[in-house]
């Protein structure tokens, strides 16, 4: 019976969010009457163009920021709450591994703090670190590593206490486009396999297209969102159907929405 | 006049023989590296000594470098007693509690930001005193032997030493406590781990800093008053007798002593933020 009712429960829940930041230019409105339901195991994506509170809205889900007005629940649970609780994992846009820590030894780091004894500590990060295919790299320091290697190790430490939500704020943005669509795919396998939550913050239309089960278009000046698109796209996506016409008719109409958006200003 | 003469001639090839070292291979790896500032060194020391000798500099104005040194080995005991006195009772203690208290300090300041607003002046203020005018005071405190001394060194190194763990504490970057936010880390977790290894490179600054502000306190502090030994008494009193080669004999000291501390810290620092940009190789 509980079981059953899990499931159906949302996992993210925004109702009637409103965010203001007060700047010394006056108040400036990063999010606008945002409302939005990501249930188990979707991988949502947020797209917009710069400060439409795509990663605003991202840091609201984890607590990093808190709305002035609105609910917002994480598994039932306030962002803080969840945070507590250790609900997600957080990917930044950049790989923010700390410097005197080795690669194994970053991502021991949150297990660290969690508390896990020290043999899961070593099997757990062991075994990230071979879902990112960075076996063999953990003795290494981050900056001995490649942009892209720093942004897998960053993965795999936000994979390593098994949090059932995945929040990745633009993780692939420095990196060239080669890099990036290993990593998408890479990225797709991983929510393939453990069947987490994910929110995906992107600047870029195929990548959001491509990942998601649900593409949340955004715009700025209030940051709001303009439409929420639920891809028919198939679990299994390989590369080459980012040819398909289905793929294409996507990601036309998230560009209709996100001109739509600019027109308003 | 030909120990002049030879001087100059030594001083000259000596430059020659640096110059072409320094473009050598072999000055790139580690004897080599202390090589050419060791010959600078003997260089300085040879026409330092011709000079004097050349022109018959009186011994109260400059020793030669040979006065110098036999003084030195006649008496290593004294030198011993007032090195033990000065570096090992005054100095040292006075560092490593200044160092300690300043950090204890930086912690209740970056947990209270009432404090910040009111220890941070308060330091200032204290380190604005002129060490001439506070020695005086603290000897009366703390009466004549070290631990007046080690009082004055406290005073001098405490608030460098604050100042840069205090902007050591703030130089992790947003995304990295970010991190330790989204995995619920506790305040002293997220200083361990995080803030103090992130502050680490401030806090060899401020004890680099701290530590020749030791040296220069504790044998200031007994120009003030002292038991009849120690290095900054010596110095006050051999100079009212004239005994020049006795001074520069306990210069050379406070300096060798000066540069070991120094190069301890530094030898240190390597060691714990081999991370840093500034000390990858």
């Amino acid at each position: 019976m509980k079981d059953t009712k899990s499931l159906d429960q949302p996992v993210i829940e925004a109702k009637g969010l409103n965010l203001v930041f007060q700047t010394s230019d006056g108040p400036v409105q990063a999010l606008k009457d945002v409302n939005l339901t990501i249930g188990k195991g979707d991988f949502v994506s947020f797209i917009g163009p710069s400060g439409c509170g795509k990663t605003t809205f991202l840091r609201c889900i984890a607590a990093l920021e808190h709305p002035t007005s609105g609910t917002l629940t994480v598994n039932g649970m306030t962002p803080d709450e969840a945070r507590q609780k250790r609900a997600y994992g957080y990917v930044f846009q950049a790989a923010g591994l700390y410097p005197w820590r080795t690669i194994a030894g970053n991502i021991r780091l949150p297990l660290e703090i969690m508390g896990f004894p020290k043999a899961e500590q070593e099997e757990r990060t062991e075994r990230v670190l071979e879902l990112v295919e960075l076996k063999g790299f953990g003795k290494k320091f981050p900056w001995q590593l490649s942009g892209g290697m720093q942004q897998r190790a960053s993965i795999a430490r936000a994979l390593a206490f098994d949090a059932d939500i995945l929040l990745m704020d633009e993780p692939f943005g420095a990196l060239d486009e080669i890099v990036r669509d290993r990593l998408n795919e890479e990225v797709l396998k991983l929510w393939a396999r453990t069947g987490k939550t994910i929110g995906f913050v992107t600047h870029s239309i195929p990548e959001a297209v491509y990942l998601s089960t649900k593409i949340v278009v955004m715009s700025p000046r209030p940051g709001r969102i303009t439409d929420v698109i639920d891809s028919p796209l198939p679990k299994e996506r390989p590369l080459d159907i980012r040819d398909s016409r289905e793929f294409i008719e996507i990601a036309h109409r998230v560009r209709e929405g996100l001109r739509a958006g600019h027109q308003d200003d | 006049m030909s120990a002049l003469w030879i001087a100059v001639a030594v001083w000259l090839g000596a430059w020659a023989l640096n110059v072409w070292l320094a473009g050598q291979p072999l000055s790139r790896r580690g004897f080599g590296r202390a090589l050419v500032p060791l010959i600078f060194g003997a260089t300085v020391l040879v026409l330092w000594e011709g000079l004097v000798r050349g022109l018959g500099v009186a011994p109260v104005i400059l020793p030669a470098p040979s006065a110098i040194a036999a003084k030195i080995s006649t008496s290593m005991p004294v030198l011993w007693q007032d090195f033990a006195q000065t570096i090992l009772r005054g100095a040292i203690p006075g560092f490593l509690i200044g160092c300690g208290a300043a950090f204890l300090t930086a912690i209740a300041i970056d947990r209270s930001p009432f404090l910040q607003r009111g220890l941070l002046p308060i330091g200032n203020f204290v380190a604005a005193l002129p060490i001439v005018g506070l020695a005086p005071i603290l000897v009366m405190w703390f009466g004549f032997d070290w631990q007046s001394k080690a009082a004055v060194v406290v005073v001098m190194v405490f608030f460098p030493m604050l100042v840069n763990i205090v902007a050591g504490l703030q130089a992790s970057e947003r995304m990295q406590r970010d991190l330790m936010a989204t995995w619920g880390a506790s305040y002293w977790q997220s200083l361990i781990k995080l803030r103090l290894p992130a502050a680490m490179p401030f806090v060899f600054n401020g004890l680099k800093i701290a530590s020749t502000l030791a040296l220069i306190g504790a044998i200031v502090a007994e120009f003030f008053g002292s038991p009849i030994y120690g290095m900054g008494f010596r110095i006050s009193t051999e100079v009212g007798r004239l005994g020049l080669d006795m001074v520069w004999a306990e210069i050379a000291v406070a300096a060798l002593a000066g540069s070991a501390f120094y190069g301890l810290i530094a030898l240190i620092e390597r060691w714990v933020t081999f991370w840093h940009p500034s000390q990858r190789h």
